[in-house]
């Protein structure tokens, strides 16, 4: 057990009646991190997070949260945490202000503090103007905020947000996300999304869960390294004939396939994958002011997230292919 | 403490800000009417009966079993359904405080929806001649025994509540469970002369003849310790199954 550790899950099982939801993942996470639970629907993202939420018991293994134990310290670790289950379930009948007091005074703050808290994080969450409002006939994205408000009143070390964004028009989320990024300074964040480029603008550290497993766990630089190191594609726009592009590709020894495509106009759009990963860009541009030629584009293509998660949840098709 | 208030507070605030509670209110108000005809009808008959008894007309049973499943069926079917039982469990309460606090304010709501009772009991009184029927301490054991039968019924609701998700089946429940058990005190009735054990086991579970004990003023400790210990016992069951889900 470390003292910089937030959350330490170890050898984690969860069973419903004849279904494993979590098959014994393990996971660290460090204080200050915001971490994203990243898996398609079902992969047991929402069963670990509401274990770790003490709602739900482990069928077997250990969960830690600030070094205690949620089954035996179960009302400390929940003083410690604010957690926003999916869909984010509110009473529809109470004013945002009313029910952001009901869920201060629950969890524990005095008269005087929860008012201030309130405050406090309706400011942060951009609710002052919709504070007197009843719940039930707000939008979705001030519905979310006042969920995160809630999450946030009582100041916990570690703030568990379940599909936070689920929902929401882009304007919502970019807000959402935003929010969530600004929350990493003072807490430990764990998300769970199934959307990636929210994963990987928000957090630090990636766990992708499929079929209740833990398939891989590291930063998005680093899993996308791992994937971009064997190939990254290269793909130019030149005005040039098609021929000479071809027999210019075909003779350089740098390139080990290269496929040419008519574009609008004069262009023709050539996708070529170097050999040894090695990066063709500046011999392209070279190529090319030697030649006259003109050029519009030169992209290297990254390996997005996207490639990752659907390689590493999908691994049956992948040996398929 | 405080997390008890703080629940309470907000189930009450779920009777008293829908509609909910105001038809509930409502619907006891029009069979309390029923049963304030029928005893007015009585005192202008044979005024000299003991008259509180004849105010349990069917109309006044049908208070309990038909209002109480209706007030307690939300209690936790609607939480569960709605999700916001698990952002309430995530918090540090505790299960008992959580019991508790929904019974306690289904209580509450409860005595409220009896207060035009004791309107109709206070005009009854000022027109009559004759007040003894009306005397303060059988007006006080009446509402006792109200009490008393409306808390073995809001325990049965509690816990039918909080096996299912489904208010309706919740209402169902103890709709079929506490109509089970007012028939059941009936039947004692009806069983002929030779008193054997079935009778004696009915009769200790009549509520209609405790109840027509207690508005004659008559407190029988047996029967209050009936009803607190069947209370107590539906209470417990609903916190056996709340913190179920702990080890299920």
């Amino acid at each position: 057990m470390s003292p910089d550790l937030m959350i330490e899950v170890a050898n984690l099982t969860k069973r419903y009646a004849g279904r494993t939801a979590v098959s014994n993942i393990s996971f660290a996470v460090g204080r200050g991190e915001i971490v994203g639970l990243l898996g398609p629907n079902g992969a047991g993202k929402s069963t670990t997070m509401r274990i770790l939420s003490c709602y739900l018991p482990a069928t077997s293994g250990t969960v830690r949260i600030a070094g205690l134990d949620v089954v035996k310290q179960s009302e400390e670790v929940r003083k410690r945490i604010g957690y926003m289950p999916e869909n984010n379930p509110m009473h529809a009948d109470m004013r945002v202000r009313e029910y952001l007091k009901f869920r201060a005074r629950l969890k524990g703050l005095t008269r005087k503090r929860s008012r201030e808290r309130v405050d406090v994080v309706a400011e942060q969450c951009g609710l002052t103007q919709v504070d007197r409002r009843i719940i039930g006939q707000l939008s979705k994205g001030y519905r979310q905020r006042v969920g995160l408000a809630d999450a946030l009143v009582h100041e916990p070390e570690l703030i568990i947000l379940d599909e936070p964004t689920i929902g929401l028009d882009p304007h919502q989320i970019r807000s959402v996300r935003q929010l969530i990024k600004g929350l990493g300074k003072a807490h430990t964040v764990l998300i769970s999304t199934h959307i990636l480029p929210e994963a990987e603008m928000t957090c630090n550290r990636l766990v992708i869960m499929y079929e209740g497993k833990i398939l891989a766990a590291d930063t998005p630089e680093n899993l996308q390294r791992l994937m971009s190191s064997s190939n990254s594609q290269v793909v130019a726009e030149i005005a040039a004939p098609s021929a000479a592009l071809h027999e210019c590709w075909a003779q350089m020894p740098e390139v080990e396939h290269f496929d040419v495509s008519a574009s609008d106009g004069e262009y023709f759009r050539c996708a070529l994958t170097p050999r040894d990963g090695l990066d063709l860009r500046p011999l392209i541009f070279d190529l090319a002011r030697q030649r006259g030629w003109m050029m519009r584009e030169l992209t290297r293509s990254r390996h997005s997230l996207e490639d990752i998660y659907l390689q590493v949840t999908r691994p049956d098709e992948e040996e398929e292919s | 403490m405080q997390t008890w208030w703080t629940l309470t507070r907000r189930e009450l605030g779920g009777y008293f800000l829908s509609m909910t509670g105001y038809i509930i209110i409502a619907a006891a108000m029009f069979m309390m009417g029923f049963s304030f005809v029928a005893l007015l009808w009585k005192i202008q008959a044979e005024p000299t009966t003991l008259l509180v008894t004849e105010m349990l007309t069917p109309f006044f049973w049908a208070i309990f079993v038909l209002a109480t499943p209706i007030i307690t069926m939300r209690l936790f079917a609607q939480e569960k359904f709605s999700g916001t039982f698990e952002t309430l469990m995530t918090t540090p309460v505790s299960d008992f405080e959580v019991v508790l606090a929904k019974f306690t304010a289904a209580l509450v709501f409860y005595v409220v929806m009896w207060l035009p009772f004791v309107a109709c009991m206070f005009i009854v009184r000022h027109y009559t001649n004759d007040p003894a029927p009306f005397d303060t301490g059988v007006f006080g054991t009446t509402f006792l025994g109200i009490l008393l039968v409306g808390c073995l019924y809001l325990s049965l609701g509690c816990f039918a509540s909080a096996i299912t998700r489904s208010q309706v089946t919740a209402a169902m429940i103890s709709l079929v469970a506490g109509a089970c058990l007012f028939l059941l005190g009936l039947m004692a009735d009806k069983i002929p002369a030779p008193v054997n054990w079935q009778a004696q086991v009915l009769g200790s579970v009549a509520l209609f003849e405790q109840m027509r004990d207690f508005s004659r003023g008559v407190v029988d400790t047996r029967s209050v310790v009936l009803f607190v210990t069947l209370t107590l016992f539906f209470l417990f069951l609903t916190l056996r199954i709340v913190e179920s889900r702990r080890w299920k």
